[in-house]
């Protein structure tokens, strides 16, 4: 151990970029990166179970609407998404005059915004599919007993959608991750805009994004490893048989 | 070579005594390379004449010295190439001194340091860019400029440093009174936010060249790494320039609002 501590002493001791300083610039930019991405994936997960029964409804006039958002933001980049709602709110004429401007005059809250609108129009495309894939015969059973169609829902489709749709959900996790790699665009301190200015500064871009790439790296390993335990958990079920 | 050399020699002894100048024969000319546009430095007017601080300060230059300028213009790509092939005799072209280039060519003393400057909205509340006067405001920078690099370390404590990747975008957000003050390439601030009818702004405080580890040694003639001589006669010339008082007023006619 105090061999350990002695080689990395010496192993910072011998480069001019990775300082206290410029390490905590990596740590604040984790921390953002990591509540930016957490935020807008729960809020998404919790705005897209509603959008996903309304968009496997039977009417129309709830289906087409939702429909429209998902292809709108499934259809362009989330980049543009981003600059839109940063650059495009002041736009508005007095927004600064407004309660609303204290949230979106800070970085913060316009990524949220895209971010949180992006992941949810992924996330209700997600459980439509799955829950259309729900076997009938689970409908069947359901009515059979006598189900209400709200009882239904509750108790067998969401249920067995949830689990069906658990890996493609683990998927979208990881592209969120990714995807908040553009948040510097809109002057955000996350983990690559961290990486952006230590590169700038030292003119060291190997080192900068070699390191970045690894925190990255670690973030999608520990996605993984959730995911993995919940599919275990949640889908002993459908595992074959031991022999 | 020798030639030369010796004019030098009497030269250098010409300034040491009274006068300065010194006297080439008629028919010497210096060809200087450029790279056009990069305003105020070097661009063409309406005529398509070049003109600029460096062409300015060049022709000045060649003036004092006796001897005939001419001007070769040239991508960035190939200048210093264009330079050891005798397409011209130096470069004049917004050059930065570094060590990178002292491998290839022989600098002149640094002739400007190009000025960074503060810019803020004509109604803003900042009266001073101290580290008081700043306290809790937003500065923004151009991601990765030595203005990033000397708002960070000057400020970083007491304000908010907001990066962008161009000016434009800073811009944007300083009109949505997202950030209170912008620090900038003089020249870059003064394209994009003084001269831009739609916007108010003025600039704050003086411009800024200093600390050099910042701002960097400036930019400098190129010349051949032989033509040392040369090279001495126009760092005479410049120092000449300096004192009598053409320089700052080729600086104030670009470098001053």
């Amino acid at each position: 151990m105090q061999a350990l501590s002695e080689w990395f002493t010496e192993l910072l001791a011998d480069n001019t970029i990775f300082t206290a300083q410029t390490l905590g610039y990596y740590g604040s930019g984790l921390v953002t990166t990591v509540q930016l991405v957490f935020l807008s994936l729960i809020i998404g997960l919790v705005l897209a179970v509603p959008l996903a029964i309304g968009r496997s409804s039977q009417r129309r006039w709830i289906r087409t609407p939702i429909f429209l958002y998902t292809y709108v933001f499934r259809g362009t980049p989330l980049l543009i998404q981003l600059y839109l709602i940063y650059y495009g709110v002041v736009f508005f004429d007095g927004i600064q005059e407004t309660w609303l401007w204290v949230l979106l005059e800070e970085p913060f809250v316009p990524a949220l915004i895209a971010f949180t609108l992006n992941t949810a129009a992924y996330t209700t495309e997600i459980f439509r599919g799955a829950i259309k894939a729900t076997p009938r015969g689970e409908i069947e059973a359901a009515r059979a007993y006598g189900m209400s169609r709200r009882l239904m829902m509750r108790r067998i489709i969401l249920p067995s959608a949830f689990r069906r749709a658990l890996p493609a959900y683990g998927n979208e996790v990881i592209f969120m991750l990714h995807a908040s790699a553009i948040a510097s665009v809109v002057t955000i301190m996350d983990l690559t805009g961290a990486a952006r200015f230590i590169y700038a500064r030292y003119y060291a871009p190997f080192d900068a994004f070699l390191f970045v790439a690894a925190i990255y790296l670690c973030l999608t390993f520990a996605i993984l490893y959730l995911f993995r335990y919940l599919e275990k958990r949640l889908l002993a079920h459908l595992k074959p048989l031991e022999q | 070579m020798n030639r030369l050399l010796t004019l030098t020699m009497m030269g250098a002894a010409f300034a040491m005594t009274a006068s300065a100048s010194v006297q080439a024969q008629d028919d010497e000319t210096v060809r200087f390379g450029v790279d056009v546009p990069y305003e105020p430095m070097e661009y063409r007017d309406a005529d398509g004449n070049l003109t600029g601080f460096d062409i300015e300060l060049g022709n000045a230059l060649c003036e004092e010295i006796g001897i005939e300028c001419e001007w070769v213009v040239q991508g960035w790509d190939g200048i210093i190439p264009g330079l050891q092939s005798r397409k011209y005799d130096a470069i004049m072209s917004s050059m930065t001194i570094n060590d990178d280039r002292r491998e290839q060519v022989l600098f002149s003393d640094p002739y400007i340091t190009p000025p960074s400057a503060w810019f803020i909205p004509t109604d803003s509340e900042i009266d001073d860019v101290s580290e008081e006067g700043l306290d809790g405001f937003t500065i923004g920078v151009q991601r990765g400029t030595l203005q990033d690099n000397y708002a960070t370390d000057m400020y970083g404590d007491v304000a908010d440093i907001n990066r962008y990747d161009t000016a434009e975008d800073l811009v944007l957000d300083m009109e949505s009174q997202r950030a209170d003050i912008a620090f900038l390439d003089f020249p870059v601030g003064k394209a994009t936010l003084i001269d831009n009818e739609e916007y108010d702004y003025q600039v704050i405080g003086n411009m800024i060249t200093e600390p050099k580890e910042y701002f960097g040694d400036g930019f400098g003639i190129a010349f051949r790494k032989r033509d040392e001589a040369l090279a001495e006669r126009f760092n005479e010339a410049l120092e000449t320039l300096r004192d009598n008082g053409t320089y700052d007023e080729i600086y104030d006619k670009y470098f001053s609002m």
